[in-house]
């Protein structure tokens, strides 16, 4: 009976001091350990000069066979044998030919173990240049600014149009609903601990109060860094990985002047307005709250939301919003274009943008809330 | 078994409204290394995205081994997608993974195979195209020319009958272009594959092309079939003579 199951047959001449490996049936997608471990065993464990490889009865083979062959040609090799391989159909040789037709070798050895000490100093050196290239960064920008300033920088105004339609008009629903839902959230969460004392009325004054003062900016910092941020690095760093930056610094043109400052001045306009906008939406969700929920007459809920609205807690939050509208542009623009030129390098520059225009936020807030302590505001 | 690997009949192909190709037909023999080539803008690599069923034609069929690929249900069209390897442009390698990781990628996916003979494999696919030892390598670590032998070593990962490329030559030195030309006849004529090169370069069309259509964006289809070569010799029209001679009039027919 024709059986088409791949097997390889040893049999030993041992007068001749002969090898001869039959191949036979199909050898596509071959993965046979035990078979392959035979041919290995015969071949190693016994002293021989010459092997043969025979493949009357060889149907069909794929690079699986030749993963066979080239194990027994290197074992040959190994231990100064002679391999025949001529009774083989012509096309495997071939291939087999090609196998170790090897052109190339990697240029060095990839692999460098390093010490400790080593290790230590290298992430030093890189913390140092990558500060040093973040202050670079920011100052080139500020001479970008000076530029613009006296009419010599090298931008479209159209880039800067564009920019600030997309930081400013079309991020207005998002940071409109999302501070309307903290203001409502402060109100309840405000309200579970005044009721208790029966001084509900006094969520206006909480909720106005926290708005103006700091969550407003916060809130509408955190929205703006995961949207605009990230889509400032995500856009820089496209063109990175496009090799246009490349393009731009061979034509002279600083990428500061021509893609951060758009965006850059875009962002510091838009943020103290959407911070304002923040503001009232969230007071807005606490008035929602305490006359809908809380029972507190409208009138009397405006009262104590006009008496606790202070000026310099609405000029302080309108501060931060600008800061954090330089903190958001600098962090979306620098690591898009100190991104690398992989298609993930993309992702991550906009990951990095967003944790680290968050993470400085948080910092700056405290930061100015000590400096304003000091002085008093 | 007939003589013909791919048949194409009465293919149409464009996007929406706008047609590039209409009603062409023609047949690729089995082992043969097959060229399509044309102007920029004639549809050369929408119909490749045709042959290789990433695109759906607006009209007609493509035939693999007497199998409907237009019609056929899903799971039938993913696996004969899956006899045809492809080489892109730019090798279209992941980039985060290593040149092992991306050839091993198909074995793991479609194939039963043990992590170890994975790893075989995967050195054996990088010894035929002539990167061994370069396994733990990322692609931006290579050169282009080498990106391109990694992305012909994951198109051969599964044996396919078929190795579709894509403008293989573009953007390689002359030297490189002509190892690449190299390969692949030494693959076609080893592994017997049917190879379907869509190209504009006129030295791999003469050096390595058994067969060719020749595709005109004016007339929507093919003007000229047949050996480069012979094409050369004998041009149908002039639009033919003029791309295979680069528009010189002083260029001489081949005797």
């Amino acid at each position: 009976m024709h059986n088409n199951t791949p097997h390889i047959t040893c049999t030993r001449d041992a007068a001749h001091k002969k090898i001869l490996v039959t191949l036979s049936g199909c050898f596509c997608r071959f993965d046979d350990q035990n078979q392959k471990q035979a041919l290995h065993q015969m071949v190693t464990d016994n002293p021989h000069n010459t092997i043969i490889v025979h493949s009357d009865h060889l149907e069909s083979w794929d690079s699986s066979l030749v993963i066979v062959l080239t194990s027994l040609i290197q074992t040959a090799q190994q231990q100064k044998v002679k391999l025949d391989l001529s009774r083989l159909p012509k096309d495997l040789n071939a291939l087999l030919t090609l196998v170790f037709a090897v052109n190339r070798h990697p240029p060095t050895a990839k692999i460098i173990q390093s010490d400790f000490l080593t290790r230590l100093g290298k992430a030093g050196i890189n913390c140092y240049q990558s500060t040093r290239q973040g202050l670079n960064f920011i100052t080139d920008t500020l001479v970008s600014f000076g530029r613009m300033m006296t009419g010599r920088v090298v931008s479209r105004p159209i880039d800067f149009w564009f920019a600030l339609e997309d930081s400013g008009p079309k991020a207005v629903g998002i940071v409109a609903l999302i501070s309307f839902m903290v203001g409502l959230i402060l109100a309840f969460v405000g309200a579970i601990q005044l009721q208790t004392f029966g001084a509900q009325i006094y969520v206006a004054s909480l909720v106005t109060i926290a708005m103006t003062r700091i969550m407003g900016a916060i809130m509408c910092g955190v929205i703006m860094a995961g949207r605009t941020g990230a889509s400032y690095a995500a856009a820089i760093g496209t063109m990175q990985v496009n090799e246009e930056l490349d393009a731009l610094k061979t034509m002279g043109i600083p990428i500061t002047d021509f893609l951060v400052l758009p965006r850059f001045v875009a962002l510091i306009v838009t943020m103290p307005l959407l911070t304002l906008l923040a503001d009232f939406a969230g007071m807005l969700g606490g008035a929602f709250v305490g006359i809908s929920m809380l029972d507190i007459a409208p009138q009397e809920y405006l009262k104590y939301s006009v008496n606790a609205f202070n000026i310099t807690n609405f000029l302080v939050g309108i501060f931060h919003g600008f800061v954090f509208g330089i903190v958001i542009a600098l962090c979306g623009c620098y690591y898009g274009a100190t991104a690398g030129r992989t298609a993930d390098s993309v992702g991550v520059a906009a990951t990095k943008a967003v944790v680290s225009a968050i993470v400085w936020m948080i910092v700056l807030t405290g930061i100015i809330t000590v400096i304003f302590k000091v002085i008093g505001i | 078994m007939t003589d013909n690997k791919i048949t194409v009949k009465n293919l149409s192909v464009g996007y929406g409204s706008f047609v590039l190709l209409k009603n062409i037909s023609f047949d690729v023999k089995r082992g043969s290394v097959f060229i399509i080539m044309g102007g920029s803008g004639c549809g050369k690599s929408s119909l490749l995205r045709v042959l290789t069923g990433l695109n759906a034609p607006l009209g007609g069929s493509v035939w693999i081994d007497g199998k409907n690929l237009t019609t056929a249900p899903e799971a039938e069209k993913n696996a004969l997608m899956r006899r045809g390897g492809i080489l892109y442009q730019s090798g279209a390698l992941f980039s985060s993974m290593t040149l092992a990781e991306n050839i091993a990628l198909p074995l793991q996916q479609y194939t039963d195979y043990s992590p170890a003979a994975v790893k075989e494999l995967v050195s054996l696919k990088l010894n035929l195209v002539g990167l061994a030892g370069f396994e733990d390598f990322y692609p931006a670590e290579i050169s282009g020319g080498m990106k391109k032998r990694a992305g012909l070593a994951r198109a051969l990962a599964l044996d396919p009958d078929i190795v579709y490329f894509d403008e293989p030559s573009a953007g390689l030195d002359p030297i490189s272009s002509k190892h690449l030309d190299d390969l692949i006849l030494n693959i076609s004529e080893t592994l017997g594959t049917t190879i379907v090169i869509v190209t504009h370069e006129l030295a791999s069309i003469f050096s390595i092309g058994t067969d060719s259509i020749f595709l005109d964006a004016d007339a929507h289809g093919i003007t000229a079939r047949g050996n480069p070569k012979e094409l050369l010799k004998n041009p149908p029209n002039k639009i033919v003579f003029d791309f295979l001679t680069r528009g010189d009039p002083h260029a001489q027919k081949p005797e």
